[in-house]
């Protein structure tokens, strides 16, 4: 296992260390690590390291840094949320507090670099510095310069700039080109990785023998539907409980395959909270199912006229507005359906999606369906713009409200159904994709 | 006002400050009605009236609220113990943040008094640091870290006055970097911590025990979950985990739909990080239905809402905002309306400080007295003389008036027990006949005698259909009402009441004996004889006779009586309080004043304004048959009026053409002369103004479609 970690200039013992938290990313650290030579040599400028969601890009990072005590600097591009953070980080923890607080209130790149200079006359590289930016995939929105200057940072002092991210580096090449970096894959775990690694943190309690054969059922009921290695193990420490009760591993797979099967449910998609789970773990052979997971939780009370509202928005973006005069209009005629029909409008309407409609159609639409009448009072167009609010309609138009608003319905026809049972609409009868 | 300035400008000159004295609410109060007579009395009537329903109504916020709230601070103090345990489970779930989802329903407005109180009430028991946002002022991250920042800290500089000094360099700190990060409220959190456990010494040798410093955990209170931008939060999330090792971070998501928006808002990436648990809030529905039990139902506040205003304050709550908070406002309007409008609403307080002040009335408010409608009923009933002594002997009006007042009190005293007795007999019954919520039964009851209608009776007929189980444990409830009133009436009613339960009691014992008894030979047996026709006939009738006229068993018999006993009740007690005389004294009757002002038309108004101007300038020149507009009305009215003829696109030349015509004619000119109807330049001008002024009403925009065109945005015409 060490063959693959050696490099002259690092201790051997800490290698070692290395070598074995690194558990199935042996090739990819031997790989970084004769890429950064020995630690005053100097490394290739910039390394570009991508790979799936919990595929150990961090974790050999962090865990080479930290072990071999290279001097480094790991920052989540997240929470930069301006440039300047950036900086800052990267040199308070490079020079220290002093350097960060050279910077002007709201430095430019040239700053960064004017300050990074000064500092290195004082403090040069003895060994090569690493900057790590997590989620590098969020630099392209940052400031155009920003990204081509940290790939060829090298040329400041003895530095090295480490991309991690889950898309490739095809998407990420500025159209005005730049210092191509080393690209580095890190493919995804396969089921053996998963299995070693999982059977890792075994539970003080049992074999290591016992935990690797539930680890072994674990996987062959989950492994099918998700292989990120974290949701196994979110879904491993909320399982476990129940194999408390056995010990012979035979048994073992008869005992929890129920269980397994109401976690993919329940655990997996975070319906119910862990501690949730634990609980319903506990109390669960008196009243199992009790608990309901988030989305069960669907139904939204409303005020009456909200209902119509939110039904006559839903009617507007469904239906096409040709059709509305033989909805809502008493003496239409007789016209059927195949005279409406348009080339592009043989497919349903429910599959392509709500159109967006105008407020004008909107309301004459909810005084057609609301039976009473109505006065246009002020709080009925505030109750338009608290449904907007509330995720239940979307504005598509700019927030002008002379400029004639549009609107779409972003409910679900299920939903729409149940709120429009609530107000006794039949609201089937006045869908254009179910006459 | 001068400058020393030599240039020319514009100068802001700030006005006086002392200039006037500021007006208090009294001073408007009083002030406007004209009469100061008694109106500061009823300023402090209605001061104190309003701020006992206040109180009331706060008390009962926070006593709804209680469960959830208490459940959630549970949670809090969980969240800040589990961070340090080290049992295998909860290092599993340490890199989850705590989030409580907490479902409140769609009346955001309302939201606004929960998270006051919760945040108070988890800053006194759990933890100083607590930072609550609103959507609207966190358009993007940098806006959301930075609230939030300023929040936690800011809140601990108006806390801790003794360490200022530091706090305030800390902020100052925090403003020199313009960028807030998490890492400083790392910083400020362990120094904070620190310099608590720290700061009590004494404390910390009583418990050596305790090695590590207390960590109260940071919550975050996003107060409208659905407004917040998801790619924010999403953002914000993700650096929130990173930092939840070293900051025992919890969040409380504000939901008003229902808690699969969370997972609508965040991918599963990120609400992987989270640990929800759910807590649901009373529905708005029931906290109304509190509401109005405590404050409306009740015989303690004098001040009452009549059918009309009661009907106008709910269908704004059912139909429009679901909000409990809009109603108690209108509840507030009302009650303002109420003292303000009416110099009567001075004998509208509790009996004792109702006769006081009855006994200051001037002659000018008994005339006022005399003019009641219910009054003027009153004394029509009345024999001659006593009608004389009434409308000219103040004093003995004064003394008929206080038998009166009181009378009307002891009517609400009776009204609502047997009002609520009525309902629980009749909530349960199938399809509701007189309404499955109090307010319905109260509202007809208020609207007219409750025992002539229709769903009375129907309620009525099929409370006689009930079993004896199911009646006697509503009857008991009804006991237990009337049982807390103090009233003489409804003393003696529980009296009456409980003798009834007794006697249903003693059925049990009593039926096992009579059912023995019953049988009767049956006028069957004498058929069995050979009978003709018209024996045969006249004993049908006879059985016929027989059947109807059975005899009831105890038990019918009972519930019949039963049932009188509440009918007795309710003709006694429920008349609509129109029938009161001297009602007005307490009864808000203007629905029409409550409706302008919590539900107005803007939009109606506006238009009434441009098509009659004569009801807004009070000019009787303008007054003109309905459907048309004077040609000497203001020129946007003229505008207006012509732009309803017009159809989606106005030609502007044509219409300007129509506008100087209609404005000549005001003028006087001669329609034959030659420049009758000319465009000069003071009418064009005139003209524009007028456009651009319902361009800025929103009745019309430009267009790109066509030259010279403007775009109708409203539809129909004249």
């Amino acid at each position: 296992m060490t063959s693959l970690l050696e490099q002259p200039g690092y201790d051997e013992e800490k290698l070692q260390m290395v070598a074995e938290q690194l558990l199935c990313r042996e090739d990819q650290a031997g790989l970084l690590l004769s890429l950064m030579g020995q630690p005053q040599q100097y490394c290739y400028p910039s390394i570009f390291i991508y790979g799936h969601q919990a595929s150990g890009k961090s974790h050999v990072m962090h865990v080479m840094l930290k072990e071999l005590e290279l001097p480094h600097a790991i920052i989540s591009c997240v929470e930069c949320v301006s440039s300047s953070l950036l900086f800052e980080l990267v040199l308070f923890s490079f020079f220290g507090s002093e350097a960060s607080s050279l910077l002007p209130r709201s430095p430019s790149l040239s700053d960064f670099v004017r300050i990074y200079r000064q500092q290195c006359l004082q403090a040069p590289a003895t060994q090569t510095r690493y900057i790590v930016m997590e989620k590098a995939e969020l630099l392209r929105d940052a400031d155009a310069n920003l990204l081509p200057a940290l790939l060829r940072l090298q040329e400041l002092d003895n530095v090295s700039v480490i991309l991690l991210s889950e898309i490739s580096w095809d998407k990420f090449r500025p159209n005005t080109g730049c210092f191509e970096p080393l690209l580095l894959h890190f493919p995804d775990y396969s089921k053996g990785d998963l299995h070693q690694i999982l059977s890792q943190d075994s539970h003080p309690k049992y074999s290591d023998d016992f935990y690797s054969s539930y680890i072994n059922i674990l996987l062959g009921v989950f492994y099918t539907v998700c292989r990120d290695l974290r949701e196994l193990r979110h879904l491993v420490r909320h399982t476990h409980t129940h194999t408390v009760k056995e010990t012979d591993t035979h048994k073992l797979w008869r005992n929890i395959e129920p269980h397994l099967k109401k976690a993919m449910q329940t655990v997996y998609l975070r319906e119910v909270s862990s501690v949730q789970w634990e609980q319903m773990q506990q109390m669960e052979e008196k009243e199992a199912g009790a608990l309901r997971g988030l989305s069960a939780h669907t139904h939204v009370e409303l005020p009456y006229y909200s209902k119509f509202l939110l039904v006559a928005a839903y009617l507007a973006s469904y239906n096409p507005a040709r059709t509305d005069r033989r909805f809502f209009l008493k003496h239409h005629g007789k016209i059927k359906k195949t005279n409406f029909l348009k080339k592009n409008e043989k497919t349903s309407n429910h599959l392509l999606g709500p159109k967006p409609f105008p407020l004008d159609r909107l309301l004459a639409i909810f005084y057609s369906v609301v039976d009473s009448r109505v006065a246009p009072t002020a709080s009925i167009f505030s109750q338009i713009s608290s449904l907007v609010t509330l995720q239940l309609l979307t504005q598509v138009s700019h927030d002008d409200q002379l400029d004639a608003p549009k609107y779409k319905c972003a409910v679900s026809l299920d939903f729409i159904c149940a709120i429009s049972r609530t107000v006794n609409f039949e609201i089937v009868k006045y869908l254009y994709d179910f006459l | 006002m001068s400058t020393t300035s030599v240039s020319k400008g514009c100068f802001v000159f700030k006005p006086n400050a002392k200039k006037k004295r500021s007006l208090t609410a009294e001073d408007y109060f009083t002030g406007c009605s004209g009469r100061a007579e008694n109106s500061k009395v009823r300023f402090g009537i209605c001061q104190n009236l309003w701020d006992r329903i206040k109180s009331e109504t706060e008390a009962l916020q926070d006593e709804l609220n209680r469960n959830v709230l208490d459940s959630l601070l549970d949670l809090a103090r969980k969240c800040s113990s589990t961070h340090r345990s080290s049992d295998w489970a909860s290092k599993m779930r340490a890199s989850e943040i705590p989030t409580a989802a907490l479902v409140l329903g769609v009346n955001v407005p309302d939201h606004d008094m929960t998270f006051q109180s919760l945040s108070e009430l988890l800053q006194q028991s759990v933890t100083p640091h607590v930072a609550s946002v609103q959507a609207n002022e966190c358009a993007t991250l940098k806006h959301l870290m930075k609230k939030v920042l300023e929040k936690l800290t800011g809140a601990v500089v108006d806390e801790e006055d003794d360490d200022e000094e530091e706090t305030e360099q800390m902020s100052a700190q925090l403003h020199r970097s313009a960028h807030c990060s998490f890492s400083t409220l790392c910083d400020w959190y362990n120094t904070k911590t620190r310099k608590s456990s720290s700061g009590t010494p004494g404390k910390k040798r009583s418990s050596p025990s305790k090695d590590e410093p207390p960590r109260p955990p940071v919550v975050i209170i996003f107060k409208d979950l659905e407004a917040f931008n998801p790619k924010v939060l999403q953002n914000f999330i993700l650096i929130c985990s990173l930092y939840i090792e070293r900051l025992p971070l919890m969040f409380i998501f504000g939901i008003a739909t229902s808690p699969s928006t969370v997972q609508h808002m965040l991918p599963h990436s990120v609400s992987s990080l989270l640990c929800i648990e759910l807590f649901q809030s009373l529905s708005c529905t029931q906290h109304l239905a509190t509401v109005i039990d405590k404050l409306i139902l009740t015989p303690q506040f004098p001040f009452k809402l009549n059918a009309k205003v009661m009907q106008v304050l709910i269908s704004i709550f059912l139909y429009h905002d679901f909000s409990v908070r809009n109603f108690i406002k209108g509840v507030q309007l009302a009650l303002l309306e109420h003292f303000h409008s009416r110099p009567l609403s001075v004998l509208c307080c509790e009996k004792k400080e109702a006769v006081q002040n009855l006994l200051q009335l001037s002659h000018q408010d008994l005339e006022r007295v005399r003019q009641l409608p219910s009054f003027k009923r009153y004394v029509e009933e009345l024999d001659r003389q006593e009608q004389v002594s009434l409308s000219s002997d103040d004093g003995h009006l004064k003394d008929v008036c206080l038998k009166l007042i009181k009378k009307l009190h002891k009517y609400h005293k009776n009204y609502y027990p047997v009002l609520r007795c009525l309902h629980t007999l009749t909530c349960s019954l199938p399809r509701y006949p007189l309404g499955k919520q109090i307010r319905e039964l109260h509202l007809i009851c208020l609207e007219s005698n409750v025992w002539e209608s229709e769903d009375y009776q129907s309620a009525l007929k099929l409370l006689k259909m009930l079993a004896k189980d199911e009646l006697i444990s509503l009857l008991q409830k009804c006991a237990e009402i009337l049982q807390a009133v103090k009233s003489k009436k409804m003393k003696r009613a529980f009296v009456q009441l409980e003798e009834l339960l007794d006697k249903f009691k003693q059925l049990d014992t009593a039926e096992t004996v009579s059912s023995v008894e019953e049988i009767v030979t049956s006028p069957v047996r004498n058929l069995q004889k050979k009978t003709d026709l018209f024996q045969l006939q006249k004993t049908l009738l006879e059985m016929n006779e027989s059947r109807r006229s059975k005899r009831l068993s105890p038990f019918e018999v009972l519930r019949n009586e039963a049932l009188e006993f509440i009918e007795g009740l309710v003709k006694n007690h429920l008349f609509p309080p129109e029938s009161q005389t001297l009602y007005e004294v307490c009864y808000y009757s203007s629905s029409a004043t409550v409706r302008r002002h919590l539900n107005a038309t803007p939009r109606t108004s506006v238009q009434a304004a441009l098509s009659s101007p004569y009801y807004y300038i009070q000019n009787d020149k303008l007054k003109a048959e309905d459907g048309s507009v004077s040609n000497a009305a203001p020129d946007i009215c003229i505008a207006y009026k012509l732009h309803l003829e017009c159809g989606r696109l106005i030609n502007l030349y044509d219409w300007l053409e129509a506008y100087s015509t209609v404005v000549s004619a005001a003028e006087g000119k001669d329609p034959d002369s030659e420049d009758f109807g000319k465009v000069d330049e003071v009418k064009h001008a005139r003209f524009i103004r007028a456009v651009s002024e319902l361009e800025f009403l929103g009745f019309i925009k430009s267009t790109k479609q066509k030259t010279d065109h403007v775009a109708r945005l409203t539809w129909g015409g004249c």
